[in-house]
């Protein structure tokens, strides 16, 4: 089975450091959550195992492979979708042509029609919305379309940009059953999420960045008693390691 | 009886601007980038069906399929070997490297081509049909009824096809697209060879009717523009009604005011158009 390992990766953005120093590992078949304020550094992760960000310094590996710095469209290839921040949907194209899109990176064209079918099953209010363009649904239901969108590609590691954001209670108590059946289908699964509550509920472990640095890590049970973790939301001084 | 003939006349050719417009629109649409080059993929069309007619011969169904694959090639081309790089730069380098490159086709076939205006050969295309007592010459209406064929086809391979999908995901947002495993720079080659392609059949659907210039390809571009902006920036089906509508103006200006006059009556239009909707016929505000 397939390890993520990312290794002291460094990500600038022109002067500004994006991510200074992050190290984790996400082993199959686990959960694994990001935490950490705005602007810690969670999305710049993210978005550098996908591919999208450069790295400027430490590596990347996919099992034996070295996968630092993308491009994106051979990341997903490899098996790992991102299902970004905002969720940045096709709004002009239907709901349909988005998951079609989503399987694109799926090289054996036989299953598309299964993997439309699994989707429409996971969510069916998709199928029943399948000719509908993608900027007319709700909040709730564009979330189902972006993870929809994401799993189309048959991951094996799914990374999440804040799945739950802008959504009400029960769209996101809907998402988080969809995540859990997901994950005990083997499913593994990277998530970045500012509520602390969700993530530790699902993740088998969590890493805590401030200032793009990973400040404190541990199982969910632990990170929960820490004060670390509230000073890392607050802002308020470096917790100890 | 005669005006009919006349708008009839008008919208046969203004479905040939239909086709040519709707490749700069889906420039456009694409990534944001005016192509000041359309109307030489025009003019080069027009020459790329007579060099495939004087020397391997054959009908027009050949010699407008060379065209548009002649065409097709040159656009990926210059997408790889020149747009991809102005693409990064500032508006400015944009807006000058399809300038240059518009200088550069231009005067490269005056010096191949030399000025004198040249015509096809007498192509397996002549005479005149008569419908319901409209005299229509079948260069024209063959031209015409292909254009609008070929600009209904494009419409439908961007919004029913997957690769159609792909193209329109590409220019709604370009990391999304390569996060679900798109490469933007090959549905950005595509999408300049299918402008330049259909620039380039509709330049050798036109050659079977009427004589023409390296200079031709300016008033072509000028007449694209016109068409897009018309039509709505991005929007296949308004860049048809637009070219309709353009070539019916033409046709009628020319029957009231005189031949001359032609032109310089849509470009009239058209400021008055800017002026009171700057948002196009079709776009919204
Ligand atoms: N495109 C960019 N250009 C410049 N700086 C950026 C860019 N994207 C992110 N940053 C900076 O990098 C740092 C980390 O941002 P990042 O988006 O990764 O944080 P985050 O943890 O995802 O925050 P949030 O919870 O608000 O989404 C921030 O200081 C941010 O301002
Ligand atoms: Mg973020």
């Amino acid at each position: 089975m397939t390890e993520l390992r990312v290794e002291h990766v460094e990500v600038r953005y022109g002067e500004l450091v994006g991510v200074a120093d992050v190290s984790l590992r996400v082993a199959a078949g686990t959960a694994v959550a990001l935490l950490g304020a705005n602007g810690a550094g969670k999305s710049t992760t993210l978005r550098a195992i996908a591919g999208l960000a450069a790295l400027s310094g430490g590596r990347i590996a996919w099992g034996a492979d070295d996968i630092s710095g993308g491009p994106a469209y051979e990341i997903v290839r490899r098996g790992i979708a991102l299902s970004p921040e905002g969720w940045r949907l096709f709004h002009g194209q239907t709901v349909e042509q988005n998951l079609r899109l989503g399987a694109t990176a799926l090289a054996d064209r036989t299953r598309l029609g299964a993997a439309l079918e699994r989707t429409y099953a996971l969510f069916p209010r998709l199928g029943e919305r399948r000719r509908q363009t993608a900027g007319t649904l709700s909040g709730g239901e564009r979330q189902m379309l972006a993870l929809g969108r994401a799993l189309m590609s048959e991951p094996k590691l799914l990374l999440l940009d804040e799945p739950s954001l802008g959504l009400a209670p029960a769209a996101v108590e809907a998402l988080y059953d969809a995540l859990g059946s997901l994950r005990r289908k083997g499913l593994t699964l990277l998530l970045a999420e500012q509520s602390v509550p969700l993530a530790l509920a699902i993740a088998d472990y969590g890493y805590v960045l401030q200032g793009g640095r990973v400040v404190l890590e541990g199982p969910p049970d632990e990170l929960a008693r820490s004060d670390g973790v509230r000073g890392a939301y607050l802002g308020a001084g470096v917790p100890a390691r | 009886m005669t005006l009919l003939q006349v708008v009839v006349g008008g919208l046969l050719l203004g479905a040939v601007y239909a086709l040519f417009a709707s490749g700069l629109t889906l420039i456009w649409g694409m990534m944001n980038f005016i192509n000041f080059a359309h109307g030489e993929f025009v003019m080069l069309g027009m020459y790329a069906a007579l060099l495939v007619v004087t020397w391997l011969g054959g009908g027009p169904a050949l010699f407008a399929l060379a065209a548009a694959l002649v065409l097709f090639a040159l656009g990926a081309a210059i997408y790889f070997g020149l747009i991809r790089h102005v693409l990064r730069g500032p508006m400015l380098a944009q807006i000058l490297s399809t300038f240059g490159l518009a200088l550069v086709l231009r005067y490269t076939a005056f010096w191949i081509f030399s000025a004198n205006f040249v015509s096809l050969p007498q192509t397996a295309l002549s005479g005149t049909l008569s419908i319901g007592g409209l005299l229509l010459p079948v260069p024209q209406l063959a031209a015409g009824v292909a254009a609008l064929a070929l600009t209904a086809g494009l419409h439908l391979l961007l919004t029913r096809t997957a690769v159609g999908s792909q193209l329109l995901a590409v220019a709604e947002d370009r990391e999304a697209a390569m996060l679900v495993g798109i490469r933007p720079d090959r549905m950005q080659a595509l999408a300049w060879g299918l402008a330049a392609g259909s620039a380039g059949l509709a330049g050798a659907l036109m050659a079977t009717a009427y004589p023409w210039s390296p200079s031709v390809g300016a008033t072509f571009g000028l007449t694209a523009f016109i068409t897009v902006t018309l039509g709505g920036f991005g929007s296949v089906p308004g860049a048809l009604y637009a070219g309709l509508m353009v070539g019916a103006i033409q046709a009628l200006s020319a029957y009231w005011l005189g031949p001359i006059y032609k032109d310089v009556v849509v470009y009239a239009l058209f400021v008055a158009l800017l002026w009171l909707r700057p948002q196009g016929l079709m776009g919204r505000a």
